[in-house]
């Protein structure tokens, strides 16, 4: 509430103040954007990251824009009642961080053909309907080069949520960073059926350090598996953002988004015209992902290591999904100087060689 | 699969049952004074948020434990006044009491979302934890499992051995009766109510305090409601609450175990498991329907009016 007024004062002093200055010259009012999370801004994870861009977009613009935003929406009916709202009060850029809020998005885009919609993780485009995403495997495969060099056991275990198309690139991109450096090292995967739900992706990681896994990669957004791995004495990465806070000896470092870049350059072409509905997919190179500092326990050749494939990364010489690319069963998916195609990756359904285990059909 | 690897799946097992059975115990005691209360979800997550506020805030673990069984008290005597004081029906006043403690532990831990405790660590018992094999399973947990046990056993020789126990049960299958040879039938109501309430409370502070230690709205994830079914399907004996609650941790922690052996079985199966497994079970075990009816308190959920 406290955050809405003060939206709302800040809004109405913007109003004032460009009310004065326009009487003298001819001053630029403010873009006036708006955002809808599906969490809470202090989750530490998903919709953290996406607040922490809103308010780099804010620094870097200054009175070219002004925000507002609204957390924990849930998606659906009551999402699309939301961004109406929005809509009608006047926000000319409007981003709906959650995959659920698709369809709503459109719908309420259609209605309002003056207004920018960025709708992130998002497949469906229209007119005024453009959506965004992170290349995060990127930032996974650099994890997973971290995790080759740091296993003892060879055992890497990974707590996923879904076996949908996104979560089974990041665990083979890892895999793949996994065994560029450590061909012996073995991913052993389990899926908890949530995105959150801390007791149970403590369990999930409880179990795999059980089965000998001493290193823990997760894609689910609570710290349960940084727990988990701060109580057993074995190391973890976290996602979305740095998870350091949860598990000081255990954190490595952590996949994570960087969303500022991106909403800065959104904001900017809607100011100067430019804006036009597309789907941007970018990684490293744009900064829209990146990996956390990582842990002192990391041996400095392996850090000076990760940052020169990252930037081999941002440079194009490097593709984690270049070939030659083997699947479980051995067969090779991409031939050796080609790469994967992003229209192969977005569907992904298969596991890489390291993968242990079924993917759940 | 070796001895080590049992030992730490049965440890795991006793922590993942802890908070089930807390609260299990708390409703079984409530249900056996004839009082229903769906509301155990509720007074979880309300006690979980407390408990967390006041242990991030003061830093004293301690002081956490005792607000997050104050809040399951606070929120249990809501429930009282409503269903036993006015006598409203309890299955809507508990469901309520869910709906309200849903909301109201995300409004009050809005800014405590992201933040962390030192949680409760493990405390192995001297002597008693060198003992092989049931050392490292029983006497190497924290504080609060310890605590469980004793609750269980508590409970146990209240019901069978007390005569507080014995009027708690007499009220609970005909509080008329009660009420004729002289026991005070609210005044026993409202304190197993606000028994119930302080394990849920106690259950929430398993999980924010010791399990994973940090707040998230709805981190009870259903627990509430699995305790509820427990004391059903247990027949309303502690000695199968307790086992049911375990067996729901081990099947919890089994199906985990499995998908990282590599077994070829639906993630989805498999997390239906712990349900299906404990009712099946309990179902099994309490066939008996003549024997059933025994334990079933004969006036639960019945609204008792003095007058009558």
């Amino acid at each position: 509430m406290a955050m809405q007024l003060g939206a709302l004062v800040r809004a109405a002093s913007t109003v004032l103040l460009a009310t004065a200055v326009s009487a003298a010259a001819l001053a630029q009012e403010p873009l006036k954007v708006g955002f809808v999370y599906i969490g809470p801004t202090g989750d530490a994870g998903y919709t953290y990251a996406h607040d922490k861009g809103r308010k780099y977009m804010e620094e870097q613009l200054g009175d070219q824009v002004t925000s507002t935003y609204v957390e924990n929406v849930a998606e659906g009916a009551d999402s699309e009642r939301v961004i109406r709202q929005l809509a009608k009060s006047g926000n000319e850029l409007i981003f709906t961080t959650s995959f659920g809020y698709m369809n709503p998005t459109l719908k309420v885009a259609k209605q309002f053909p003056k207004v920018a919609f960025e709708h992130a993780t998002g497949y469906k485009r229209s007119a005024n309907v453009g959506t965004y995403m992170g290349r995060i495997y990127e930032s996974r495969y650099l994890t997973g080069v971290i995790a080759g060099k740091m296993t003892k056991s060879n055992v890497v275990g990974y707590v996923g949520s879904f076996p949908i198309p996104e979560v089974v690139r990041g665990i083979n991109a890892f895999t793949q960073g996994l065994r560029s450096v450590n061909p012996d090292a073995t991913v052993k995967v389990v899926w908890v059926s949530s995105w959150y739900d801390p007791a149970k992706e403590l369990e999930a990681a409880e179990s795999l350090i059980l089965q000998g896994a001493d290193v823990i990669s997760q894609h689910t957004d609570s710290a349960g598996p940084i727990q988990a791995a701060e109580a057993k004495g074995v190391y973890a990465f976290g996602y979305n953002s740095d998870m350091s806070l949860y598990g000081k000896n255990a954190h490595l470092s952590a996949a994570v988004f960087n969303w500022g870049p991106l909403y800065e350059a959104k904001a900017r072409a809607v100011i100067d015209g430019s804006w036009k509905a597309e789907d941007v997919w970018l990684g490293l190179a744009a900064g829209y992902v990146d990996i956390a500092p990582m842990n002192d326990a990391v041996p400095a050749d392996v850090q000076q290591l990760v940052m020169d494939l990252k930037q081999q990364i941002v440079d194009g010489k490097l593709h984690p999904f270049a070939g030659p690319l083997t699947n479980q069963a051995g067969e090779i998916v991409v031939a050796e100087g080609e790469v994967l195609a992003d229209k192969e990756m977005l569907s992904m359904g298969y596991y890489v060689q390291g993968v242990e285990g079924e993917l759940p059909k | 699969m070796d001895i080590d690897f049992i030992i730490n799946v049965l440890y795991a097992m006793i922590r993942t049952g802890t908070p089930l059975l807390i609260v299990a115990l708390g409703e079984l005691v409530c249900e056996r004074s004839g009082v229903l209360n769906l509301g155990q979800e509720g007074m979880m997550l309300v006690g979980a948020v407390c408990g967390f506020i006041v242990a991030a805030t003061t830093g004293s673990l301690f002081l956490g434990v005792l607000a997050a069984m104050l809040a399951g008290c606070l929120m249990a005597l809501l429930f009282g006044l409503v269903a036993l004081g006015l006598s409203a029906t309890q299955v809507a006043t508990g469901l309520a009491l869910t709906i309200l403690g849903a909301g109201l532990s995300a409004f009050i831990g809005e800014s405590f979302v992201g933040q962390t405790v030192l949680g409760f660590k493990a405390l192995p018992i001297p002597l008693l934890s060198e003992i092989p094999l049931l050392g490292p399973l029983l006497f190497n947990h924290d504080v609060l499992v310890y605590l469980s046990f004793g609750l269980f056993a508590g409970v146990i020789w209240f019901l069978r051995s007390t005569r507080a126990g014995l009027m708690l049960k007499a009220i609970g299958e005909t509080p008329e009766s009660a009420t004729a040879v002289g026991l005070p039938v609210m005044r026993v109501r409202y304190l197993a109510v606000l028994f119930g309430g302080a394990m849920a409370g106690l259950a929430g502070g398993y999980l924010s305090l010791a399990y994973t230690p940090l707040w998230a709205e709805g981190m009870t994830a259903g627990r509430g409601w699995i305790a509820l079914a427990l004391v059903v399907f247990a027949s309303w004996r502690a000695e199968r609450v307790m086992f049911g609650a375990y067996l729901f941790g081990l099947a919890s922690i089994l199906h985990l175990i499995v998908q990282g052996m590599g077994v070829s079985i639906s993630s989805n199966l498999l997390a239906m498991l712990p349900y299906v497994v404990t009712i099946l079970v309990l179902v099994l075990l309490s066939s008996d329907k003549a024997r059933v009816r025994l334990y079933a308190p004969m006036s639960l959920g019945k609204p008792f009016h003095r007058t009558q």
